[in-house]
């Protein structure tokens, strides 16, 4: 009978085939390998006709920089679009993930996707795994029924909030909305804003830096505002250059060996059947 | 039991150390030495100070850079500070850079079992007027080296020194001279662009780069910019 178990086909989802294998190593001290973290600053907030998400552009693994201009923003439907903070590879899945069924759903009603229903779809999802996938997230769209910001926290619970922060610099972030957020704020004031506050982050957080992303939902349409300020730029380059002449590494050996061609082909009659 | 099991557990979790960031290096030249330093002093993900000093002058051609745990560094500079003037008053001349050298070991080797968690270089004019570079590790195995980079950016920073700088081995017989064939102005550039790339890659190096340079004339300072992000 338990042999039955084995031969089902594989139903989708994550494969745990190798977890009683990998505590085994642990025990013996073998170190499992790092995840690319985005310490991240993400916002968002509701201005008069729509909503604001704010990124920095910062992916780092420990202490080092892994990707100076990463997008942050995702995509999960027309009208709607997700900023992530945790884990890189669970940000862009689980947005990815819910995003296709979105798009599914269209099909078959015929109808615009709804905030909420992205934001059901991502929180039962993210509780179903207990915290373990690490993704924090910024969610903000315009539908039928209005502009709509949300904030999901990793083990799934949500807020419906005129302005969220998200991942490391959101205390950074938040001193920006607390101070200066008003209620029917214009385009131009909510983007100004949107942009302190990621600098907040970029400047103060050291797990957010480089560029500031910025994507504006409005009844209707979208502007996804790639690189919108670019902060840092280097601040001094050699004026020489480098050269690296031939032997600056030193050859111990030399050995040359010419490629023939090993395999020959030989015509015949083609294969029966 | 529940309390002594309490204190057992926070005597296992107590750590006196933090690691504050940043960058050092030095590197000799023919009759000079460039020792540099970034200005930022952070703990975890948060920037304590943009302009922070990691250098002192320990002696007239003397200087050392030092990155690690600043309370500790601290510690350090006013222990040496008061060897060096003590060595003053006895001998009524300034130590040498060797001298300072062999006394900054010896001053982290007597706490190895609860060690300076410093990471140092030490950088100056050894009694010919060459320039002299010391690395050190944080309980005192020291080297005389031609360049040498210490700190959060160091292993960053370590290959493109030696691929510019490139010096003979130590081992060799007859001893071989480790200063580089570079000029003043062009080992300053070098260190400029070396700190510039650092501060892209690594999030505990930025902020500003303070430059000293050490020659027959003198003590010179240089400060540059860097990302602040």
């Amino acid at each position: 009978m338990a042999n039955t178990a084995i031969e089902l086909p594989p139903k989708g989802g994550f494969s745990f085939d190798l977890c009683r294998r990998n505590e085994m190593l642990a025990k013996k001290g073998v170190q499992s390998p790092s995840f690319r973290k985005t310490g991240t600053t993400i916002v968002g907030l509701v201005f008069q006709d729509g909503v604001i998400l704010g990124a920095d552009t910062r992916a780092t693994e420990g202490p080092i920089v892994c990707d100076k201009n990463c997008e942050k923003i995702h995509y999960m439907a027309p009208n709607i679009y997700c900023c992530g903070a945790g884990t890189a590879a669970d940000t862009e899945a689980v947005t990815d993930m819910v995003s296709s069924q979105l798009e599914l759903h269209r099909y078959a009603t015929g109808r615009e996707s709804r905030v909420v229903t992205a934001l059901t779809l991502l929180k039962s999802h993210l509780y179903s795994y207990q915290g373990h996938v690490s993704a924090a997230l910024v969610l903000g769209g315009v539908d039928c029924t209005g502009p709509h910001l949300h904030t999901i926290y990793p083990h799934g619970s949500t807020d419906t909030l005129p302005f969220a922060t998200m991942g490391s610099g959101s205390l950074a972030a938040m001193a920006m909305f607390e101070s200066r957020y008003r209620e029917g704020m214009t385009r131009e004031e909510g983007i100004k804003l949107v942009c302190q506050a990621i600098c907040s982050g970029i400047f103060n957080d050291l797990g957010s830096g480089s560029n500031v992303d910025v994507c504006v939902i409005t009844k209707g349409q979208k502007e996804y505002l790639r690189n919108y300020e670019l902060p840092n730029p280097r601040t001094y380059v050699s004026s020489k250059g480098y050269s690296f002449a031939k032997g600056h590494t030193e050859v111990l050996s030399t050995k040359i060996t010419p490629l023939k061609e090993h395999v020959k082909i030989i015509e015949g009659d083609a294969m029966e059947e | 039991m529940a309390a002594t099991e309490g204190i057992k557990q926070h005597h296992s979790t107590w750590s006196p150390y933090d690691n504050n960031g940043g960058t050092c290096i030095a590197i000799a030249g023919s009759n000079y030495c460039v020792i540099a330093a970034d200005t930022r002093m952070s703990t975890g993900y948060s920037i304590l100070t943009r302009d922070y000093s990691k250098i002192c002058n320990l002696a007239d051609k003397c200087v050392m850079a030092s990155s690690g745990f600043q309370a500790d560094v601290k510690a350090l500079q006013k222990n040496l500070s008061a060897r060096h003037l003590i060595y003053q008053h006895q001998h009524n001349k300034q130590m040498s850079c060797p001298a300072m050298a062999q006394l900054l070991s010896n001053t982290l080797y007597y706490k190895r079992f609860f060690p300076y968690y410093s990471f140092n270089v030490l950088g100056g004019l050894d009694n010919e007027g060459k320039g002299c570079v010391f690395t050190y590790d944080a309980v005192g195995s020291y080297e005389r080296v031609g360049y040498g980079a210490q700190g959060t950016g160091g292993t960053l920073m370590m290959p493109v020194l030696d691929n510019q700088l490139k010096s003979p081995s130590p081992l060799l017989l007859p001893a071989q001279d480790a200063t580089t064939p570079l000029s003043e102005s062009e080992a300053v550039d070098l260190v400029k662009d070396v700190f510039a790339s650092a501060a892209e890659r690594d999030i505990y190096t930025g902020d500003g780069l303070e430059i000293v340079v050490v020659n027959a004339e003198g003590v010179k300072r240089e400060f540059l910019e860097l990302r602040r992000d």
